[in-house]
Order: structure tokens, then sequence, then C-alpha cells
């Protein structure tokens, strides 16, 4: 009997396993058809993916085994469009303009929120969170008449000085240093210490956590940025991919297949590599002040 | 002299929280607060003469039919959305906090906020148009089991659109409203659940009884932050079905959108200053809520 009930214990773990991994592998799903498409030839793409766009009654079809695989759309890509290097590098100039700006702009101010208890604090922090909550759309209008004013639009500043300037990273720093213990800053002071050093020498090293989360989450935001550039980018020369992406025809799916695996690939590297900060970062954003 | 040494203490601490404070003060002043003060004048002036006309632009968007009608759609978006996506990530958070390694699981669901819009975009196309995937699985079905034909459904331009909407935030999000609840049931003592269970509470009633009650910071973070991400659905709705989408999931972001690319700048600040109201006074009732709580 005992046996018995030990062994439905058992599978009652496998079960929920499996009805765990059930929904994690509509996941899965996109990933391998994204793979699969970017390894496929032209010609073959266009036999699978023609019933969508042209008018008809036969269906959309695939295989996970490519007939002929093939990297032409990837050689393609990397060696004869110029064009996808210049947007590649425009993200990644305007999600690292932005992140380091975050990092020497936003993160002292999460630190005096966290250690300077004074007058008036409280009041600016929660300025401050509501400021992060408003979606962009209500904030658009405002930036575009300040951007204008300063001779900024269409240019990749237009997109990375209000992001910069974001709440959110200041939200996510501050959870980080609001672990360290007041003692030791105190015991610090009483050694001598500036608020400076003491910023730099403990706060930086021990409020690590809370601000690598802010980068990841933030990598993760901006190198998917739309809106922004939408509004403020005219010229397509400045476009980050995940707006030329979109783009590219059904003509041209192989590229598409394969531009997007390869913007997938440095948010993916971010993923895996701060998985853990991503977690603490979405747990900070959660901590109430 | 205590007090002199106090108040030149406090005097100090003050300083420096102005300095750490000042440049990101000053940058929020100008790209944010003084900018939106202008758009509060404009909300009360006309779009080209900028002369002073009361509330009339207010009374235009109130009589808009699109303001109405993307006011109506992103209500009914977030009021379907946030209580599926509370509900889907506490069922897949509770079985996934008795497991010892739950890493693997929980990366899976948390990929999809890694996945940039842009990529997947072409892989939901492939599902939902007529041709796509979930018609001929559909259609599969329906052929094996002989209850109805084939199915030739174009989801983007009918009103299930919204439903595929819907589809894709729970997917995109589910996986930090795990990550919030698991952080959630995982803070709850054990001593409490033990002792529970010494005094002989089934699963039931310590989950009932004991978590859930527990929870309700966690819930008040997930609402925030879900509310939050539900504004970033239109890339999806933007991408997928363009600037004037099927009429159920006309957005108001859609709206601000397409009146930013027309000029109509009277009508979005009013707009702005509306949207921007609301939110505000819906969070500062959340804190008090949450405040008189503990």
């Amino acid at each position: 009997m005992v046996e018995w009930k030990k062994k439905m214990k058992y599978v009652k773990k496998e079960v929920t396993v499996v009805l765990l991994l059930l929904p994690a592998s509509l996941v899965c799903l996109p990933m391998i058809l994204l793979v699969t498409g970017s390894v496929m030839g032209n010609g073959e793409l266009r036999q699978y993916l023609s019933p969508l766009f042209t008018e008809g009654t036969t269906f959309i079809s695939w295989k996970l085994v490519p007939d002929y695989p093939t990297f032409e759309n990837y050689g393609k890509l990397l060696f004869l469009t110029p064009q996808f290097f210049v947007l590649f590098w425009n993200s990644m100039k305007m999600v690292g303009c932005i992140l380091a700006g975050q990092l020497i702009i936003g993160v002292p101010a999460a630190w005096a929120f966290a250690v300077y208890k004074v007058k008036g604090s409280r009041i600016l922090f929660a300025l401050y969170v509501v400021l992060m909550l408003l979606p962009f759309q209500v904030t658009m209008l405002s930036s575009y008449l300040v951007l204008n004013r300063l001779g900024m639009l269409d240019t990749h500043q237009a997109v990375i000085w209000p992001a910069v300037f974001s709440t959110f990273p200041v939200f996510l720093s501050y959870g980080g240093f609001r672990c360290i213990p007041m003692q030791l800053l105190e015991a610090a002071r009483i050694d001598g210490a500036g608020e400076f050093k003491i910023f730099c020498k403990i706060g930086l090293p021990l409020g690590k956590s809370g601000l690598l989360s802010a980068m990841v989450l933030g990598f993760l935001e901006y190198w998917n940025m739309m809106e922004q550039p939408m509004a403020f980018l005219e010229e397509k020369a400045l476009w980050p991919l995940s707006l030329y992406l979109p783009e590219i025809t059904w003509a041209q799916a192989g590229y598409a297949f394969g531009a997007s695996i390869i913007t997938l690939i440095p948010a993916a590297f971010v993923f895996v590599w701060g998985q853990d900060y991503l977690e603490q970062g979405i747990i900070f954003s959660g901590l109430k002040e | 002299m205590r007090r002199h040494r106090f108040s030149w203490k406090k005097n100090k601490l003050r300083r420096a929280f102005f300095l750490f404070m000042l440049p990101s003060f000053l940058g929020v002043l100008v790209f944010v607060l003084i900018p939106f003060l202008d758009v509060v004048k404009r909300s009360f002036s006309t779009a080209v003469t900028s002369q002073f006309n009361g509330i009339q632009n207010y009374k235009t968007i109130f009589t808009n039919q699109a303001f109405m009608l993307a006011v109506k759609n992103t209500f009914r978006f977030t009021f379907v959305c946030i209580p599926l996506l509370v509900v889907v990530g506490l069922i897949i958070a509770v079985p996934l906090s008795k497991m010892k390694s739950a890493g693997i699981i929980k990366s899976l669901y948390l990929f999809p906020l890694a996945m940039p819009t842009a990529t997947i975009v072409i892989v939901w196309k492939m599902f939902f148009y007529r041709q796509g995937f979930l018609n001929l699985a559909l259609s599969r079905i329906g052929e094996i089991t002989g209850l109805w034909g084939e199915v030739q459904k174009d989801y983007l331009a009918s009103s299930a659109a919204f439903w595929i909407l819907v589809f894709s935030y729970v997917w995109k999000n589910t996986g930090y409203t795990v990550v919030l609840w698991l952080a959630g049931i995982l803070g709850i003592s054990n001593e409490m659940l033990e002792a529970a269970r010494v005094d002989g509470a089934s699963e039931r009633q310590s989950f009932f009884k004991i978590i859930l009650p527990n929870l309700k910071g966690s819930l008040y973070t997930i609402v925030i932050l879900s509310f939050l991400n539900s504004f970033k659905i239109y890339r999806e709705a933007y991408l997928v079905a363009g600037a004037y989408p099927e009429q159920d999931i006309y957005l108001l972001q859609h709206l601000f959108n397409n009146w930013f690319v027309n000029l109509d700048f009277d009508k979005m600040a009013a707009a702005a200053v509306c949207v921007g109201g609301f939110l505000f006074v819906v969070i500062m009732l959340l804190q008090r809520v949450w405040d008189n709580r503990d």
C-alpha cells in the first residue's frame, strides 16, 4: 500500500512536469520555425509559404529538415547587404549609449533615493514611479516638442536622450541599493570617507545586482524598441533593426528568417548570460518602496 | 552644541542627496516635466494659431468616434488580459514552487521576454493568416473527426484579431508573472505551512487559507507591471495589422500614433492630459490601497 502510494506520488510529479512543459513548448515552436526557415533555400521557402500571399485554397506547409539546407541566407545578409550592417550597428549604438547614460545618470539618483532620506525625497520618488508607469504614447507629444526645440529630431539623439532619463533603471537600481545595511555606511562615515567615495567603494560593489538587472532588462527593452524610432526617426538609414525587419516582404522570406535569427542572437545571448539578473530585476521591479 | 552638530550632518546629507539627484532630475525636468506643462497648455489652445480656446479640444476628443472606440478597446484589452495573465501565471507558479529544479522550465517561460517583437511577428503571420498553420490544424481535426469542413477564417481581419493580441500578450508576459508569483510563494515562511500541516490542514486548505492571502503584495506588483506592459502590445498589433487595423484592435496607441502622423497636436495634447491624468489617479489609488493594507 505504501509502495503504491509512493508510486502514485511519483507519477503525479511526472504528470505535472509534462503539463508544465506543454505550454512551454509554445515557446520553442516559433524558435524552431525561425531556425529552419533561416537555413532553407529561397525556392523551397516560396513553395511552402506561397499559400500565404497568393489567393488559393492550399495551406501553408513546412519541413523541419529542409530538403536542401543552405547558409545562403546568412551569406547574403552578412556579405552582400551592407545596409544590414548599418542597421545592426544603429541598434547597437543606440542601446549602448542608452545603457551607458542610464548608468551614469540614473544610478546615482537611485543611490540618493536609497541612502539619503531627506525631506521631500519620498514625494520625488513617488513622482519617479508614476513617470516610470506612464506609457510612451502619453509622453510622445511632449518628447516631440522638446526634441524639436533642441534640434534633435531625426538623429539618434532623439531616441537616446529621453531613454537615458527614463526612471525605470532608477527604480531597479534602487532595489539593489536598498539591501545594503545602513550601519556599514555609517561606519565608513565615521572613518572619514566622503559620500562620493562611499558610493564608489561600497554602493557600487554591493548594489551590483540591482545595476546589472537594470542593464539586462534595459538591453532587452531597447533592443526591441519600436515606438520611439518610429515616431522620431524619419530617415530609414538611421533605423534600428527592430523597425527594419518587418519591412522585409514575403518575396524575400529567407532573408527575413536569417535577419530575424541574427537580431535574436544578441538578445538571446544577454538572456542566457543574465537570466539570474533578469529574474532579480523582475523581483526588484516588484518591490514596494 | 549637540543640536548644532546634528543639523550640520543633516545639511551634509541633504547636499549629497541633491548632488546625486541633480543630473537625473534636471533631465527629467527638461525632457518630461516642462514639455508636459507645454502639452497641458496646448490642450487648451488651437493647433495652428495657439489661441486660448478653453475646453474645446476636450469636447472634440470626447465626441470623437475614433477616440471613444480606442478607449473602449484599450479598456477591454486590459480587463481581459490582466486577470488572465495573473491566473495563468499563478497556475504555473504553484506547481513550479514545489519542484526542486524549476530552472529550465522557468527559462522556457521567460524566453519570450527576450525575443524581439519583430522576429516573432513573421511566425504569428504564418500561424494566423487565412492559409496558415492554425487553419491547417483545424481543418485536419475537422477532417479526422468529421465534425466540420475546411476552415478558411481570416483571423486578422475579423474580431478574432483581438484574441490573437490577447494570446501574444500572454505568451510574452507569462514568464515574468511566474517569476513574481514564485518569489512571493517562496517568501512565505515554511514554519507557517509546516504548522498548518501538523494541524491537519490539507494541501488545498493551506493553499487557500495561507498561501493565497499572503500573496496580496505580489498581486499588486503583478497588476502594476502587467498594466505597464499591456501598452507595449502595440508593437505586435502594429506589425501584424498595420496603422489602421480591424476595428476591434484599434487601440489608444494606434490613435495617438495616427494623430501624431497627421499633426493633430491639439487633440493629442488633450488626450495625453486625459490618459495621463487617469493613469496618475489609478496609480495613486492603488498605492493608497496598498499602503493601508500594511
